[in-house]
């Protein structure tokens, strides 16, 4: 029994229909004659209170409200990857065909070509006893994504039959039905899924994989792990979206979820233009055939960029459930928050912070939740993750508000962009002194045992000279440079070349834009050795400004843009140029 | 703007603020317009904010003063809004409201199309990276404005932000031919003076032919200023994705719009976020400058360069912050640079322009635009800190090195930075002025540019 009632009152995306006693909490349901969008939020008596996913302009009382009986859900099955999707899986290209080059309202379309054909490989066979998320076969989703067709998770189970043998089907074809209990049930390509319920899984692995993003800041000083979750808070102009576009290119990851919550139509743009030419490092395959898109820009309906959120996390959930490695980016979940609060205020509930809603922690939580590497349920046994990076918009740039704050208690690492780094074009702007890393004891072993031994101990040298240099950057302050002793100048000096040689990065820079982790280490390494031989020359009265001259300074700091990832020898080289430059210097003394 | 037909109702069951409930209503539409009558016949326009149970809350743009309970009649048009657009709005003045202020007739109407615009479509969109020379050299130089872009002027109360718009809109040549180009100007509740001056920059360039004008001054109504930019965009999009054309559209001021926004959401008696303003300001500002953009198939473009005056100069004030959120980039009028006297004053520390990196190098402006550019600003920000620096210690505590980055903060703003009003300058000059600036520094110190562009432009002088 579906309701069926009449709209009372519109303001907005908030509408309210009586007549809607059969309506269940989060049904969708269509709304007045044009059928738009909505999805029921609260129920008082017979009346619903619907947040409606497009503009409302123009609805009036009286118009129809129909259930469809079904929660807001997704539809699971290959087709995804490649696509730009809106905040309910509706295809942007789609929906251009129906209204042109503006978003029109009230057009229904599905989620992916079901007529399209995929090579279906079975690996089970007629007779087979399969369970929930067993996997029953697989089809070529794109050049890098190979799909695995499982039994869906809330699925009884039961013998399967008339299992159709390899070749090419659409999705609507069944590819096998199972019997239990005298209950027949048709297996195809595709299964539909609630956004807000999280998939069911095996049981969670710790994370202890690092997320290799070939950004030095962020896999050298604050990493993070497969199926762990970050967060990237920062004023505006400090470079989110960059460093989010850059997780996102070189991440390595099998498949990438971007999801432009409330953000700027051009970003997509970009990322829709740029990623069908880059190539990803590994495969040489382009981006987009990894890449899923959902966009909800800041100016289309505020109530479906709250659903933009769940319709992303759980397509990286059912990669994830395939044994994949997923990347789930959200820019922003400020904004997402913020359409939490403009919902919340329309149904008149009692705020919390800033005209927050007092759920806006248990919601963040849950989000975050749902990141996380497990063993996929049912067979054959496979792992998968999900990595889950929200950027974070704090208003004026003060990560004392309510959104920062409870972030932060839900996540484990923590890029803080810092809008002095930005002004002075140190890219990324990630502090380096406020970030944080939870993983680093986590993932230490993976860097020992796949780069070097002494990763952890160089890190930590480097660590050591950007502390100091904080502080005495406090004297300088006061006193200038030249009344701290040649020691403390050398400090200073190896700390300006690891922040221009490590920690900033040019994401323009063809060379530049991603950095394997040799080359991180190596170039990690030279810093490192350099301030060792600088040490040791003052000791034995060189004088710091022919260190400060050496030739290899220059070259130290050029060198992230000048040796290419597979030109490692080159570092070698410089470490000899090194070597001998010191030589060079040993024994000329201070002249006064 | 003309009304016709409609359904009347003259129960008004409350009038506060620029709020009036209507009651008995028994068909009216979300947004729908209104046409308010008073007692004495005059005529307002409003919109529906909020309708249901019988009851309509409407909006009057013109302000409520003089209206009554008993008397006054609201007609509901059964549409939104709309403004009458044809080419003919070229070269016409329009009140906030979108209504003829010239003294001439409407112009004949080709259609009539909704103020309120709906969303481009993100994957209908077209890139934008076509270079547009603005002739000044620090926005061509460091954060290059593209076609589609929208790149906002932060500003504050009294500096030169109105002489840099109207010198934007007079030297914004495009490549090619300059009859696809039109400025469309909105003033938002700012002084006469201010629009006027506006109006005769460009009639002086003639370019006013070629323009649109939408002036609410500071002494009409304040509602209406939710209205103003909307027309101007709608005016903009037309004359772009339906003409063809490029646009310019420069809206000022957007704290005026914003508090217009503050008035109504306080009059509904809304949870306010910050400094009370609506906790929807960011979504509300979303839907007009993300009205900038290129699509994909046509030919035209709406570049938006709106100007903000920040109260008290806080960039972290809610509209300059949520705006900052919003454009791609921002250009920032520092008071100090201002206070010396410095035409235009432009903080490039604090300015950005995030759509440059597609917009320069080879093809459009040169090779080496986006490495000298990141060399300058690397160079001006090791100049501020050394002056800093030297307020303390003194010149004397100063390295040789620092001293030279004196001088290099120094030749930035007397050589770079000032620039007549009148002056336009090539994007070649402009080069050539940054690698003047950069000269200055010994070569070890360009860490920025690769060593074949240092070899091909550096100039020891």
């Amino acid at each position: 029994m579906t309701a069926q009632g009449r709209i009372v009152w519109v303001s907005g995306p908030a509408v309210r229909a009586d007549g809607m006693s059969d309506a269940k909490m989060y049904e969708t349901v269509t709304v007045g004659n044009s059928k738009l969008v909505g999805e029921v939020i609260r129920l008082t008596g017979d009346v619903a209170f619907i947040q409606v996913y497009e503009s409302t302009s123009g609805l009036k009382p009286g118009e129809p409200v129909i259930g469809t009986g079904n929660p807001l859900s997704v539809l699971l099955g290959p087709g995804i990857i490649g696509q730009l999707y809106d905040g309910i899986q509706r295809p942007l290209r789609e929906l251009s065909k129906a209204s042109g080059s503006f978003i029109g309202r009230g057009i229904t379309t599905t989620a992916v070509d079901m007529t399209k054909k995929y090579h279906f490989v079975p690996t089970i066979s007629n007779g087979d006893e399969v369970a929930a998320g067993n996997i029953i076969g697989t089809v070529q989703e794109t050049d890098l994504i190979e799909d695995s067709i499982m039994v869906p998770p809330t699925h009884a189970g039961g013998k399967i039959s008339n299992l159709v043998s390899e070749g090419d089907y659409d999705l609507e074809t069944v590819l096998a039905t199972t019997e239990k209990d005298g209950q027949s049930i048709e297996l195809k390509m595709y299964h539909k899924w609630p956004v807000r319920k999280p998939r069911p899984y095996n049981k969670r692995h710790d994370p202890i994989v690092p997320l290799l993003t070939g950004q030095r800041v962020i896999d050298t000083f604050f990493p993070i792990a497969k199926g762990g979750t970050g967060s990237i808070p920062g004023a505006f102009g400090t470079g989110k979206t960059v460093t989010l576009h850059q997780i996102a290119k070189w991440a390595d990851s099998q498949v990438v979820v971007y999801i432009g919550c409330g953000e700027r139509g051009n970003e997509m743009t970009e990322v829709l233009v740029e990623f069908p030419h880059l190539k990803d490092p590994r495969s040489g395959k382009p981006l987009m055939d990894r890449t899923v898109l959902v966009a909800n820009t800041s100016n289309m309906p505020v109530a479906a960029r709250e659903a933009s959120i769940y319709t992303g996390v759980t397509i990286a959930e059912y990669y994830r459930d395939m044994g994949k490695d997923v990347v789930l980016v959200a820019d922003s979940t400020s904004r997402w928050a913020e359409s939490l609060r403009e919902m919340s205020g329309r149904l008149e509930e009692m705020p919390a912070e800033e005209g927050y809603p007092s759920y806006l922690a248990s919601r963040l939580a849950e989000f975050y939740e749902r990141a996380g590497r497990v063993r996929a349920a049912g067979s054959p046994d496979r792992d998968g993750s999900v990595t889950l990076i929200g950027a974070v918009s704090p208003s004026g740039g003060d990560f004392t508000e309510p959104v920062t704050t409870h972030t932060m208690r839900f996540i484990k690492t923590f890029w803080a962009l810092d809008a002095k780094l930005a002004y002075s074009r140190h890219y990324p702007s990630i502090n380096w002194m406020n970030s944080y890393s939870g993983y680093l004891a986590d993932i230490a072993k993976w860097w020992s045992e796949n780069i070097s031994e002494d990763w952890f101990n160089i890190r930590s040298e480097t660590y050591g000279i950007l502390q100091r240099e904080d502080t005495l950057k406090e004297i300088v302050r006061l006193l200038g440079p030249e009344a701290l002793p040649d020691e403390e100048k050398l400090i200073l000096e190896v700390a300006r070349m690891v922040k221009i040689a490590l920690l900033q990065q040019n994401s323009f820079d063809d060379v530049d834009t991603y950095c394997s982790p040799e080359k991180q280490f190596k170039l990690m390494k030279l810093l490192v050795d350099f301030y060792k031989k600088g040490q040791q020359a003052l000791k034995e009265g060189t004088a710091l400004s022919d260190i400060r001259e050496l030739g290899i300074v220059s070259s130290l700091l050029k060198a992230r843009m000048d040796v290419k990832d597979d030109e490692m020898p080159k570092l070698e080289q410089l470490d000899k140029d090194m070597q001998e430059q010191f030589k060079s210097i040993s024994g000329v003394k201070v002249s006064n | 703007m003309t009304v016709e037909g409609g359904v009347q109702y003259s129960k008004i069951a409350e009038i506060k603020g620029p709020l009036v409930v209507v009651d008995d209503v028994e068909s009216a539409a979300f947004d729908e317009l209104v046409e308010i009558e008073t007692t004495e016949g005059e005529k307002r326009l409003g919109k529906v904010l909020e309708v249901g149970n019988g009851k309509a809350i409407v909006q009057v743009f013109e302000g409520t003063t003089g209206l009554s309970i008993s008397g006054t009649k609201a007609k509901f048009v059964g549409k939104v809004m709309e403004m009458p657009v044809s080419k003919e709005v070229l070269g016409r003045v329009f009140d906030g409201l979108g209504r003829p202020k010239d003294g001439l007739p409407d112009p004949i109407a080709d259609k009539f199309v909704d103020i309120n615009g709906e969303p481009m479509n993100p994957e209908q969109r077209e890139y934008p990276k076509d270079f547009i020379q603005t002739g000044v050299s620090v926005i061509d130089g460091l954060m290059t404005l593209v076609r589609g872009q929208k790149l906002p002027i932060f500003s504050g109360s009294g500096m030169s932000h109105n002489l840099l718009a109207a010198q934007i809109a007079r030297q914004a040549s495009v490549v090619g031919k300059q009859d696809d180009f039109a400025v469309v100007f909105a003033a938002i509740g700012v002084q006469y003076s201010e629009a006027e001056y506006f109006r005769r920059s460009l009639e002086e360039s003639g370019a006013l032919k070629r323009s649109v004008l939408f002036l609410n001054t500071a002494d009409d109504p304040a509602i209406e200023r939710i209205i103003t930019p909307r027309v101007a965009l709608t005016v903009a999009e037309y004359l772009a994705f339906e003409l063809g054309m490029h646009v310019l559209v420069v809206i000022t001021d957007m704290t005026n719009y914003a508090e217009a926004l503050r008035e109504i959401s306080a009059a509904r008696e809304e949870v306010p976020g910050r400094k009370g303003y609506p906790g929807y300001l960011y979504t509300d500002l979303s839907t007009l400058y993300e009205r900038a953009g290129k699509l994909n198939g046509k030919k035209g473009s709406v570049t938006q360069v709106p100007i903000l005056s920040m109260p008290s100069d806080d960039i972290t004030h809610p509209i300059p912050d949520l705006t900052g959120y919003i454009t791609e980039g921002q250009i920032v009028v520092g008071r100090d640079l201002f206070r010396q006297g410095v035409y235009p004053p432009i903080n490039i520390l604090m300015s950005l322009s995030r759509l440059m990196k597609d917009g320069i190098g080879e093809g459009s402006t040169r090779e080496d635009h986006s490495e000298v550019s990141n060399q300058v600003y690397d160079a001006y920000s090791r100049a501020q800190e050394v002056r800093a620096l030297a307020g303390i210690v003194g010149k004397a505590g100063l390295t040789e090195i620092d001293l030279k980055y004196m001088d290099v903060g120094d030749t930035f703003e007397k050589e770079f930075l000032t620039q007549a009003t009148d002056e336009n300058r090539t994007i070649e000059e402009t080069l050539a002025l940054m690698w003047k600036i950069v000269s200055k520094l010994p070569k070890n110190e360009i860490t920025k540019i690769k060593d074949k562009y240092v070899e091909k432009y550096y100039k020891e002088e």
